[in-house]
């Protein structure tokens, strides 16, 4: 409010001062309340206004899948390694039955390669509020974590990141597009 | 002097930045309101060069978009004065107008000097006669300033036409995207960028004085809230601890930020000093505690706690204490934001059909829905408490909305391209 009145308060404070009189003239029955507070207005500038880019990352890549070197298993479709993603019913962090195997056998890669780093990023479907659905991607992969490390998993092996619904896969509005949104990736580093 | 100073900094620096036009912006009005007052917005005369800005739809899109007022179409008009002698009442009454206000504009070499009159049309008496000037690239500005002096002469409320909103754009780009914070004006023009990353950018907010945003940013593919000066650019990272760094509020008088971390295991909501960076750590427990903002007066603290099973709304003092819950209607309330005054609350509401926005009246404890979509997000208050602005998902197209706080009046600012998401209304 402040911030945009200023322009034309600084352009009128310019006719005051080279021709000395106001710009802002009352001619009927304007509301004096409202003109004071135009010529009193504190010089503020928005054209001053400036951008800053953030650059992609600094180096480290991260992600699912991408990034490390791993072995034929983790493309054998009959293998659960293959399973990268684990799902989630709506506004649940419980890891569902038919994903305890895919946990499970990525912990016991990861126990069996103790130097192999992963990121486990947490989403949510787009519905309901964005901080709300950060908290609860976060709660998805800490699920996913847990189990990992009740595995013989080393805390330094897993890091936890939650994007909420930031980073839907697909892109569609409807339950099918929001089923594949609520997930758990595991990205090996 | 120093007055001479001050605007030649002002002029200078205006001239460095260009302004973006708002190209691919379109404003439509989805609901109207029966009880709106009419009220004729004559095209202003013109003189000199005067660019492609025009007062009168400004002004009659303002005036029609905050519901209290119906703009009569230009098409309408029987006749178009734009001098105090040559209005004949007869002509406006004849089309059921209440009020009617005729103007000049006179370009005058990159500013630009403008004059209006409005009239109550019934009996023809002259409510406000005003002359101002405006600098390049200030018309637009001009008329939200002309549409906040009829509307707080008229409704006897302060107009909230004038004002600025921050929200988050993403588009496509090659394989990802690229988010933008951008800051406008309230009705969605002259967008700038104040940051973009191709990984996300979220929850803008305001602090009080408008100079500063606080926001989230994952472009170290990690949570980070920052703080950003408007007028320099300069921007510092307030808090970057492991795992979620979110929701940041500006308390009222700008020196903390409530924010939720969830270093401690689940997400907590904490007050960060901004000036000692010491933290103060507001819930505890299993459950997700997200989302605060605080009460105008400083006092307390509001957030979404799924303490209960489902995300509720509770408020608690903003030193530390038991936090009360505030929400009981529906499985689902969360993102509450106060109107300015305190006395109302709008949230997301979630219930079989979908989420939407609603407001509860503090005193009473009654909720109102006020939208009927079912992805709407992120409300917040104009600063005058008449309108509440938010996200809408509509037929897979995001788009910002801003409705009413009486539900009667609705009006869509849509963008041409890409999302946009996280409004937040400047204070």
């Amino acid at each position: 409010m402040r911030f945009n009145k200023t322009y034309l308060a600084l352009a009128m404070t310019a006719i005051l001062v080279t021709t000395g009189c106001s710009s802002t003239e009352e001619e009927g029955l304007a509301d004096s309340s409202t003109q004071g507070t135009d010529a009193s207005t504190s010089g503020y500038n928005d054209g001053s206004m400036s951008g800053s880019q953030f650059g992609s990352g600094n180096g480290s890549s991260f992600g699912s899948g991408s990034g490390a070197n791993l072995g034929p298993e983790f493309s054998d479709p009959n293998n659960p390694l293959s399973k990268q993603v684990i799902y989630f019913e709506i506004d649940s962090s419980q890891v569902k039955q038919e994903y305890v195997p895919v946990v499970a056998a990525h912990a016991r890669y990861l126990a069996s390669h103790p130097n192999q780093h992963v990121i486990l990023s947490g989403h949510a479907d787009e519905r309901g509020s964005s901080e709300y659905n950060i908290a609860l991607g976060e709660q998805r992969s800490k699920s996913v974590e847990r189990m990992m490390r009740s595995q013989g998993v080393t805390a330094s092996q897993l890091e936890v990141v939650s994007y909420g619904e930031e980073k839907p896969v697909v892109s569609g509005h409807d339950e099918s597009a929001w089923q594949q949104n609520r997930r758990v990736e595991v990205g090996y580093q | 002097m120093m007055l001479i100073t001050r605007i030649l900094v002002g002029g200078i620096l205006a001239g460095m930045f260009t302004v973006a036009q708002a190209a691919g912006l379109t404003i439509e009005i989805t609901k109207g309101s029966q009880t709106a007052v009419p009220i004729a917005i004559v095209p202003f005369a013109q003189q000199g060069s005067i660019g492609n800005v025009k007062l009168s739809d400004v002004i009659s899109s303002d005036l029609g978009g905050s519901g209290f007022f119906k703009a009569l179409p230009e098409d309408d008009m029987l006749t178009k004065p734009s001098e105090p002698e040559r209005v004949n009442f007869k002509d406006w009454q004849v089309l059921g107008q209440d009020y009617m206000a005729i103007g000049q504009v006179v370009g005058n070499g990159g500013s630009y000097n403008i004059q209006f009159h409005l009239f109550n049309v019934h009996n023809g008496q002259l409510l406000m006669g005003y002359r101002l000037t405006a600098g390049a690239n200030e018309l637009r500005r001009a008329a939200h300033h002309i549409s906040d002096l009829i509307y707080e002469k008229l409704t006897g409320r302060k107009g909230a036409f004038n004002t600025r909103i921050a929200y988050v754009t993403s588009v496509r780009r090659g394989n990802g995207k690229q988010f933008m914070l951008q800051v406008a004006d309230a009705d969605g023009y002259n967008p700038r960028t104040i940051a973009e990353s191709p990984e996300p950018i979220m929850a803008p907010a305001w602090s009080p004085d408008g100079s500063k945003i606080a926001y989230v940013s994952f472009h170290t593919k990690r949570s980070e809230i920052w703080v950003q000066t408007l007028a320099t650019g300069q921007r510092e990272s307030v808090s970057s601890y492991p795992g979620i760094n979110g929701a940041p509020a500006f308390s009222p008088d700008g020196s903390r930020l409530a924010i939720t971390l969830s270093k401690d295991g689940s997400p907590d909501v904490y007050v960060l000093n901004l000036g000692s960076r010491s933290l103060t750590r507001l819930t505890s427990g299993l459950s997700i505690d997200t989302e605060p903002t605080w009460s105008p007066d400083g006092s307390s603290i509001l957030f979404t706690s799924d303490q209960g099973g489902k995300p509720q709304l509770y408020l608690m003092p903003a030193l530390g204490g038991k936090a009360s819950r505030v929400t009981f209607q529906g499985d689902y309330n969360a993102r509450g934001r106060f109107s300015a005054d305190g006395r109302s609350l709008a949230m997301v509401t979630g219930s079989g059909g979908g989420y939407k926005i609603a407001v509860m009246d503090m005193a009473s404890r009654t909720v109102n829905v006020l939208t009927e979509g079912n992805l709407d997000e992120s409300p917040s208050f104009a600063p005058n408490g008449s309108m509440v602005l938010f996200a809408a998902n509509r037929g897979g197209r995001s788009a910002l909305s801003v409705v009413s706080t009486d539900g009667a009046m609705q009006q869509k600012l849509a963008f041409e391209s890409g999302e946009v998401r996280e409004p937040a209304w400047a204070p």
